[in-house]
């Protein structure tokens, strides 16, 4: 295997750091998540390192818990997304037919109207609880995922190594399990990466805008608007929770680009 | 071609009936039931009724949506649950005020997106490539919300070149509003300008390498001529359809960015609504949001049948 | 000695390779290679792909697709070093004294723009003529080359006509500024048989009325050896043989020479019919769903076993359809098929497990008939394990068995099909078909993909197999010298229909129907002045009407 590049080096180190930082939270986090420990937005020291929030709360150990509520809901998101989309995707592609017919003019009714819109039109009556954002949020990605699995799976499906199976007489196990699924793994896990980002952006997003996770618990997106008054003020609080959100986000996509490099390199066999 | 165009415009009508039901269904699918979800669980008994009442909630749902649907296509789109306002006459303002920000929006990133994914593919690979590159990326990973603090704090905070909070009222002359929404706008700009670059770069790339750029090279054409007679026709195309599907994308960056920015537009009154759980609102937004999102989709896709020679030349 | 046309000294050229799963690396493209053309003097570049042809072809535009580059030797044009001038030097050549005819004039058109323009668009870009004389002489051309219209048909946009009639337009375009040089890069390649006929005879026409020098790009011998003068041999970049026309065709002095040239020189002893056939096609009409027209007509064929059918027909004759119908794929409307004494049922479904096991297909892209994240063992293993039950040993000893009958040995077993080169990946195909121990064996065009000499590799091997497990061949192609190469009996196919078919003896004599006429003259021959012959025969027979 080839070496790893340095910016998917860069992109893994700083994935690796948020999510040890998420699991671990409980042991590195110097408070808890709403113990006020000061005054309002103090500055950094050495026994804040980020300072205080806008109620006096530590803000380090505030974004390691708020990391874990973030990158909690965006994992579960981005496998509810998945493994429903994925599912659907390869059975419209296996089955065909008026099957395959539903479930893509269904899918593409839901992308004619935008995510953010739709998930607040929801949000309107729902109530706004960790389970309903992940189900909110997940079902809708999952939209992408299924037309990028369908896609995938119609293309492996017409390719002639399928059809020497179906002529050899193999099922339908044999055929998606041995034949399509080893064949579809790597773009759809090169995609994994992109729809976890747009988990994180997503839930940060209704969560500033304060139809996310509620307090007094909060996720990256609740931070940056518990603490957005203060920016008036040239107090940078509000933008530490951000920058987490882009620098996560930038390092996932890095790791994302070099995973599907590396296997569309392998599937070129054909050379240049 | 006619028909094609014709076909386009009878689906876009379908997805936009799709998507109002879809919107009206959204806010039915509570199990419970909305006016107690909207009241909380110690509403009493009377205010639930009066609620039900006013909701409409003892009609069978369908009977709900047609009378929705119909009265909003008549321009009614009924009245607010929490201040008694029409809601059409409320919008009406919030509207004009986002259509304001969105149009200087795509006034200067359109220019400005095409301009940058030609000066990419010109010195493909070279510095100015990879460095528009990595800043756009940057860009699009980024969240609008942290876009708009960091100008905010910079420029409004830090050197007080601009204010922080985008209010505008109709007393405004253009210059004083054009002052007022710059920080939103280059925060929308830096929203869309990414992904329009991007796709713009990939379009003009593709073209770059088809067969019959390499005849016109082979001819001992100038490269500018390459360009303008062989590239740009084909590359329009593309190129329209890109700006039509970012300019979709800024009707959805707008709902954060006013809230950034405290702006009386469409977004800003959404958000507020959802909140306060003034069902009517939510689903009038939504429904003219979702039509423009799908106007515009339906947009690019009829400019792109009309810019293809196939189709405006037939056999 | 007076300036050659085109002069080229000790060329190099190099590319970076990309390949799956190694650092990038620079590969010799072109290694050493060295010719000299006269003016008005038409050379034939002949190569399997990979031999660097058409990147010399191109280099006397000093013109490197993708990231190849000349890092070695002259290039003289007229007397002028080429690659000594600048940007503005080239853009003078390019188009004015040295121009070029893609091998896929569809793709090198501008959607966007009418023919007329762009043929005159060199002419025009290089001040050689004003534009009404640049296109009267388009006008012209286009009556030289037997486009139809030629007044008019510079209007249209190039979808508007057909591939055949693009190409010519093509050679109008490149002959329109007058140049000294025109570089063809297999310009007949993608065309069908009986249309590439008529392209090649309207260029050699032009060609020699014009005068104009040439380099003609083509993997095809018999047809570079009816428009050239000399023909220099390549191979793997480097040059193999030069020598005139007459001298490379009828005493090739490479070793590599005498095998291009006794290609299909394969003599196969046509077998009778026996008593019952193995497969039998009876009325067979089918259509695609949702398509009103019928691609197969009321086909009816015979199949004898241990013997080889081949159906012939150019792309839209319907032969692959044919495949798909026997194999179930498309079940048909009307008629059945009898497969050993067997009625099969029309859909795939309703076939038994001894159904699809006897009867086995090949395709024509090996590349895509194996997957990719399967071993040979795994490829070659399944249909041992599916239909016969086997496992660990036996099933281990059948596969060196069937890697031995394909002529590679068993280290392949553990090879995925990346790693194979493209005739044994249809080797590794054939073996799959046959661990099957069918009856019949469907091949659909598979040698077309492949270089003559593996190619021929691959025929000898059916052949071989076939005598020795007896199994029978319904064998698609478009290439008629393969198809006297192996078949027993022939069915020659034309818009759906089969409108000749019997035994190889009698279908490919006289008389002929009109189709068939048409199909087998039109095929190049490995003969100087066969193109004539063909043009002359065809111009008196069509005066005798």
């Amino acid at each position: 295997m080839s070496r790893i590049p340095l910016s998917a080096l860069i992109g893994l180190f700083f994935t690796a750091l948020y999510f040890l930082g998420a699991i671990f939270a409980g042991v590195i986090a110097p408070y808890g998540m709403a113990e006020i420990v000061g005054d309002s937005w103090e500055p950094a020291s050495a026994a804040h390192w980020l300072g205080t929030d806008s109620i006096g709360r530590d803000l380090l150990s505030r974004m390691i818990w708020g990391g874990q509520v973030t990158i909690f809901i965006a994992a579960a998101g981005t496998v509810l997304s998945f493994v429903t989309g994925s599912i659907l995707g390869f059975t419209a592609a296996v089955a065909g037919g008026w099957i395959d017919q539903a479930l893509s003019r269904l899918v593409d009714l839901i992308m004619a109207v935008p995510s953010l819109i739709f998930a607040l039109v929801v949000l309107s009556v729902m109530p706004v609880t960790m389970v309903v954002l992940i189900l909110v949020m997940g079902l809708l990605d999952a939209t992408r995922v299924f037309r990028l699995a369908r896609a995938v799976a119609v293309d492996i499906t017409v390719m002639d190594y399928v059809e020497a199976a179906r002529l050899r007489g193999e099922g339908r196990g044999w055929i998606i399990f041995r034949e399509i699924l080893p064949n579809a793994l790597s773009p759809l896990v090169a995609e994994m990466g992109l729809r976890f980002i747009f988990m994180v952006l997503f839930i940060s997003t209704l969560s500033f805008l304060g139809l996310g996770v509620q307090p007094p618990l909060a996720d990256w997106g609740g931070i940056v608007k518990e603490n957005k008054e203060g920016i008036v003020y040239g107090i940078p609080a509000a933008l530490v929770p951000a920058i987490a959100i882009a620098t996560l986000a930038i390092s996932v996509n890095l790791v994302a680009d070099w995973i599907l490099n590396r296997t569309t390199s392998l599937k070129g066999g054909r050379g240049a | 071609m006619v028909k094609l165009v014709i076909q386009r415009v009878a689906l876009g009508l379908m997805l936009m009936v799709a998507a109002s039901i879809l919107i009206f269904a959204g806010t039915q699918i509570l199990p419970g039931d909305v006016a107690q979800s909207i009241l909380g669980q110690s509403a009493t008994p009377q205010a639930l009724a009066n609620l039900r009442a006013e909701l409409g909630l003892n009609d069978p749902a369908p009977v709900r949506y047609v009378k929705w649907l119909g009265a909003a296509l008549q321009g009614d789109l009924g009245t607010a649950l929490t201040n008694k306002q029409d809601i059409a006459k409320a919008m009406g303002q919030r509207l004009g005020n986002t259509l304001f920000l969105a149009f200087w929006a795509a006034v200067i990133s359109v220019p400005l997106a095409i301009l940058l994914g030609l000066i990419a593919v010109r010195y493909q690979g070279r510095w100015p490539d990879r460095l528009i590159s990595g800043v756009t990326l940057a860009t699009v990973s980024v969240p609008e919300f942290l876009l708009g603090y960091i100008v905010m704090f910079l420029l409004a905070v830090q050197f007080r070149v601009l204010p922080s909070v985008a209010t505008v009222y109709d007393s405004m002359s253009l210059g004083e509003k054009l002052n007022a929404i710059a920080l939103p706008v280059m925060v929308l700009v830096l929203v869309v300008l990414g992904h329009m670059m991007r796709m713009t770069r990939a379009a003009i790339l593709n073209v770059m390498q088809s067969a019959y750029i390499e005849t016109a090279e082979l001819k001992g054409l100038r490269p500018f001529t390459v360009i303008v007679r062989h590239a740009f026709p084909n590359a329009l195309a593309p190129v329209v359809n890109v700006v039509m599907l970012n300019l979709a994308y800024l009707v959805v960056g707008v709902v954060v960015v006013e809230v950034v920015f405290v702006y009386p537009g469409m977004g800003q009154y959404l958000v507020d609504h959802v909140a306060k759980r003034d069902v009517p609102v939510v689903q009038a937004c939504g429904l003219v949001f979702a039509a423009v999102y799908i106007g515009l989709n339906m947009l690019a896709d009829i400019i792109s049948i009309l810019a293809n020679p196939r189709l405006r030349h037939p056999k | 000695m007076p300036d050659a046309l085109l002069d080229i000294r000790n060329l190099r050229i190099e590319a970076t390779v990309y390949a799956p799963g190694e650092p990038p690396r620079d590969a010799l493209i072109v290694d050493d290679v060295s010719l000299r053309l006269d003016k008005g003097r038409v050379m034939g570049l002949i190569g399997e792909s990979g031999a660097g042809k058409s990147t010399i072809g191109l280099s006397a535009m000093a013109y490197g697709r993708g990231g190849v580059r000349i890092t070695g030797g002259q290039i003289f044009v007229n007397g002028r070093d080429i690659l000594a001038g600048g940007a503005g030097d080239l853009r003078a050549l390019r188009g004015a004294e040295v121009t070029y005819v893609a091998q896929s004039a569809a793709a090198a058109f501008n959607p966007a723009r009418k023919l007329m323009d762009q043929v005159t668009e060199a002419t025009l870009a290089h001040g050689l003529a004003s534009r009404a004389e640049a296109e009267a002489r388009a006008v012209a051309l286009f009556a030289r080359l037997g486009l139809p219209d030629p007044g008019s048909i510079g209007n249209r946009y190039p979808h508007q006509v057909s591939g055949g009639q693009l190409q010519g337009a093509m050679t109008a375009m490149a002959l329109c500024p007058q140049p000294d040089l025109v570089i063809f890069d297999e310009p007949t390649t993608a065309l069908d048989v009986t249309t590439q006929i008529d392209v090649l005879a309207a260029i050699k026409e032009a060609i020699r009325t014009t005068g104009v020098g040439a380099l003609y790009i083509t993997h095809d011998l018999a047809v570079v050896a009816q428009v050239s003068d000399e023909i220099m041999v390549l191979r793997h970049g480097k040059m193999v043989e030069h020598g005139d026309t007459r001298q490379i065709i009828e005493a090739p002095r490479a070793d590599y020479t005498r095998a291009l040239v006794s290609v299909r020189s394969i003599e196969h002893e046509e077998k009778r019919p026996s008593e019952t056939p193995v497969l039998r096609v009876e009325n067979v009409t089918a259509s695609y769903p949702g398509l009103p027209i019928d691609v197969l007509k009321n086909i009816t064929v015979e199949l004898h076993p241990g013997q080889t059918l081949a159906v012939v027909g150019e792309s839209g004759s319907g032969k692959s359809t044919l495949a798909r119908a026997i194999t179930g794929l498309l079940p048909p409307k009307r008629g059945q098929m009898v497969f050993a004494g067997r009625t099969l049922s029309a859909q795939m479904a309703g076939r038994t497990k001894d159904d699809l096991r006897e009867l086995q297909m090949i395709y024509q892209m090996a590349d895509v008939a194996m997957n990719p994240r399967q071993t040979v063992r795994t490829i070659i293993g399944r249909p041992l394990e599916f239909y016969f039950g086997m496992r660990g040993a036996e099933r281990d000893a059948r596969i060196a068995e069937l890697l031995d009958a394909i002529e590679m040995g068993t280290g392949f077993a553990d090879r995925y099909p990346a790693e194979l080169s493209g005739g044994q990946k249809q080797r590794v195909c054939i073996a799959r078909a046959l661990a099957a121990k069918p009856r019949l064996i469907i091949c659909d065009e598979v040698t077309s993909a492949l270089d003559p000499l593996v190619a021929d590799g691959i025929l000898k091997l059916l052949l071989d197999l076939q005598a020795r497990e007896g199994v029978a061949y319904l064998f698609i192609t478009h290439d008629l010298a393969t198809v006297r190469a192996i078949a027993d009996s022939i069915a020659v196919m034309y818009r759906g229909e089969v409108v000749r078919y019997g035994p190889k003896s009698q279908v490919l004599s006289p008389p002929f129907d009109d189709y068939t006429d048409l199909l087998l003259s039109s095929v190049p021959e490995m003969k100087l002045g066969w193109l004539e012959n063909v043009i002359d025969t065809r111009r008196m027979e069509s005066a005798g009407h």
